[in-house]
């Protein structure tokens, strides 16, 4: 993947040479080719463009040309062996090249040289020098820069003698070169080489073939810098396509993984989900995978994250299954009104169907809208749906182009995915999985005759995220999720949660009731002991009474006794004992 | 080489006062300056004319360096290149014309 760095040590060589000087080039202007090629086509020299019919090499060099005259102040000359000047003017037209008006401006030429062999025979020696003339007048006239000749090898069918003609084509490249013009030299090519008469002998500085390839109805373009003499270039096959801009070519990827990163976090427009993830949500310019099977809410949940990342920012939701209105009224039916968000500008939603049209299209007409709305974060729904445009192959670089120009810019995206149930879940998306930065897996257990909706974080690079699966629910006030709950067996659901707690519940009541019973109990035992303290107290009071009473009583009749001996004694006359004062 | 062969002068040699004459061929020759092959194409074809269409043709010799525009105009690729005008239909033959049976065929010309 990416441009190799390393020179070959034959080009390393041939630069060191005394006379080294940088190849210039010439910038064709053409969207992506410039910098696969580190800078457009070898400046002064011819370049090869070939490819089987209909793979868009006129259009690359009538682009080349235009875009030289219109960009780059220099004129061209276009020589067409093939298609008449008005059909020309009129397929670029289509296109939006305004060739008339360049022509009229004297920016461009054109030119048509047609061999007619029907009227025409040969008698003796001849050269091609007519050729040469009128190119030469036509390159004088306007003080062209560069040329294309559009399909040279007709010219093989208007003449019997190939050795001459062969000749001939050799002086016209050598020609041109020491004409300095920057050529482009359409050929189509045939059998099992670059083109069918061998042209890319003559042509050997730069080769590029172009490739038009239908796999399971969907059409691809791709190009292929077959060889660039004394310049680095990319050796991939690099998607392109042709649309109302022209021709924009892809590169499968940007060569280096150097894109900033930020610490900053964005919500999901979930808050349990937030919560999941180290409290606070996505980073910002991270990618996020929702993968899940059909109808687990994914919609939902990345209709939430638009609405939150709406809410002071711009989002785009591309949407390949549903149209806007469609998702504007389903999202209403959880509670998530989209709609203020699209009027005030912020939000927008971009509906297409994967298989209208090819993936490098779909990337193309998805990287523009970004370019011109330059939204903070994007959600595409579902990214899957991309391999019924291609294969998965495809639709994984594709993914990975995606992902790269998102990152570079710090665009926040997240990207839904349908699994197939039956499937190893995780195994579907494995392939562009790890583009991932976080990868939240939604899906529906079912038990106990009903499915419930499960979400966990698979994983999220650079947090510390919950390792718990948490149950969701898509109410009327949007998706909520439940806390964690586990029984006995694990994390329970729905209603088994629900009759779980609620036997639960039960026994908790009968507990209270017990126990409050048997407070009751206590206190009325407490009641009764405290009644019997009560009588017993009294019952010992009354017994310290009597016993009181009857202490006095003895006290009163000792001391009657005392006093009746002691009169007794007295009347007798003598003191009783000593202690007697 | 007589006068007639020289480049840069449209050569027109006048059919005579042959009154024999059904339709004269108009011929043009294109060729490119002064090269031998120029040289050889023009005196090749003037030699012709004289024997098969002595008195009843008129021929044009144009140097396409000096008037280049009339590459273009004529849908012109090879050079040297014989267009004959007349009489229709317009026939064109390529070549140094060293091939006298090609260029008789070429022109329509019947070798009685």
């Amino acid at each position: 993947m990416g441009t190799p760095r390393l020179r070959s040590p034959l080009v390393t060589t041939t630069l060191n040479s005394p006379t080294r000087r940088p190849l210039s080039k010439a910038r064709t202007g053409i969207a992506g080719f410039d910098d696969v090629t580190g800078g457009g086509l070898p400046q002064g020299r011819p370049t090869l463009v070939c490819g089987y019919a209909g793979c868009g090499k006129t259009l690359f060099a009538m682009e080349f040309l235009v875009r030289g005259a219109t960009q780059f102040g220099e004129t061209g000359v276009f020589v067409s062996f093939e298609e008449s000047e008005s059909d020309l003017v009129e397929n670029v037209t289509s296109i939006g090249f305004d060739l008339t008006g360049l022509i009229e401006e004297n920016l461009i030429r054109l030119d048509q040289i047609t061999i007619n062999r029907a009227d025409m025979s040969e008698a003796g020696e001849y050269d091609l020098e007519a050729v040469f003339i009128r190119i030469g007048h036509a390159i004088d006239s306007i003080g062209a820069r560069r040329i294309v000749l559009d399909t040279l090898e007709t010219l093989f069918g208007g003449f019997t003698n190939e050795g001459i003609l062969r000749s001939e084509l050799q002086r016209l490249f050598r020609w041109l070169k020491d004409r300095g013009i920057t050529a482009v030299i359409t050929a189509e090519r045939g059998g099992g080489s670059l083109t069918r008469q061998g042209l890319e002998e003559y042509v050997s500085d730069c080769v590029i073939l172009l490739d038009h390839r239908v796999i399971d109805q969907v059409s691809t373009r791709r190009m292929r810098i077959v060889k660039y003499r004394g310049s680095l270039h990319g050796t991939n096959e690099y998607p392109f396509l042709i649309d109302v801009d022209g021709i924009t070519v892809m590169p499968l990827s940007a060569s280096c993984l150097d894109y900033g990163t930020s610490s900053e976090r964005v919500s999901t427009g979930v808050k349990g989900l937030d919560a999941m993830m180290g409290g606070q949500g996505l980073y910002r310019g991270s990618s996020v995978l929702l993968s899940g099977t059909a109808g687990t809410g994914k919609t939902s949940l990345a209709a939430h994250f638009a609405l939150a990342s709406s809410a002071a920012e711009k989002c785009v939701y591309f949407a390949f299954q549903e149209s806007p209105s469609q998702i504007i009224r389903n999202m209403r039916s959880i509670g998530l009104d989209l709609t203020p968000r699209l009027n005030s500008g912020r939000l927008e939603i971009v509906s297409a169907r994967p298989s209208h049209y090819g993936l490098e299209m779909h990337l193309s007409t998805m990287l523009k809208k970004i370019d011109s709305f330059s939204p903070q974060s994007i959600v595409l729904d579902p990214l899957s749906s991309f391999v019924s445009a291609g294969s998965v192959s495809d639709a994984k670089a594709m993914v990975v182009r995606l992902v790269d120009t998102l990152k570079s810019r710090g665009i926040t995206a997240y990207f839904t995915s349908v699994t197939l149930g039956g499937v190893a879940l995780e195994a579907t998306d494995m392939e562009i999985s790890s583009l991932m930065d976080t990868w939240l897996f939604v899906k529906q257990d079912e038990s106990n005759g009903e499915r419930n909706r499960l979400l966990y974080v698979l994983k999220s690079r650079g947090m510390n995220h919950s390792n718990q699966v948490r149950e969701f629910l898509i109410t009327e006030e949007g998706i909520q999720l439940r806390e964690v709950y586990r029984g006995p067996h694990g994390v329970l659901t729905g209603t088994a949660r629900v009759a779980l707690e609620n036997r639960e519940r039960a026994e908790a009541a009968l507990h209270l009731e017990e126990s409050l019973r048997e407070k009751s109990l206590v206190e009325v035992r407490r009641k009764m002991i405290e009644a019997q303290i009560a009588a017993l107290s009294a019952e010992l009071l009354a017994c310290e009474v009597e016993s009181d009473r009857r202490g006095k009583s003895i006290e009163q009749s000792r001391a009657q006794d005392v006093e009746a001996r002691e009169s007794r004694a007295r009347s007798r006359g003598y003191v009783l004992n000593g202690d007697q004062k | 080489m007589s006068d007639d062969t020289r480049i840069g002068i449209d050569l027109v040699e006048r059919a005579a006062e042959d009154n024999n004459v059904e339709t004269p061929y108009v011929l043009e020759l294109f060729v490119t300056g002064s090269t031998p092959r120029s040289i050889r194409a023009i005196s090749n074809l003037k030699a012709l004319c004289q024997e098969y269409l002595h008195g009843r043709y008129v021929l044009h010799v144009v140097d396409l360096y000096q008037q280049p525009e009339l590459a273009k105009h004529n849908e012109l690729v090879a050079a040297p290149t014989l267009i004959k005008r007349l009489p229709e239909p317009i026939r064109r033959v390529i070549g140094d014309m060293s091939d006298t049976a090609e260029v008789l065929a070429g022109l329509n010309i019947a070798t009685a």
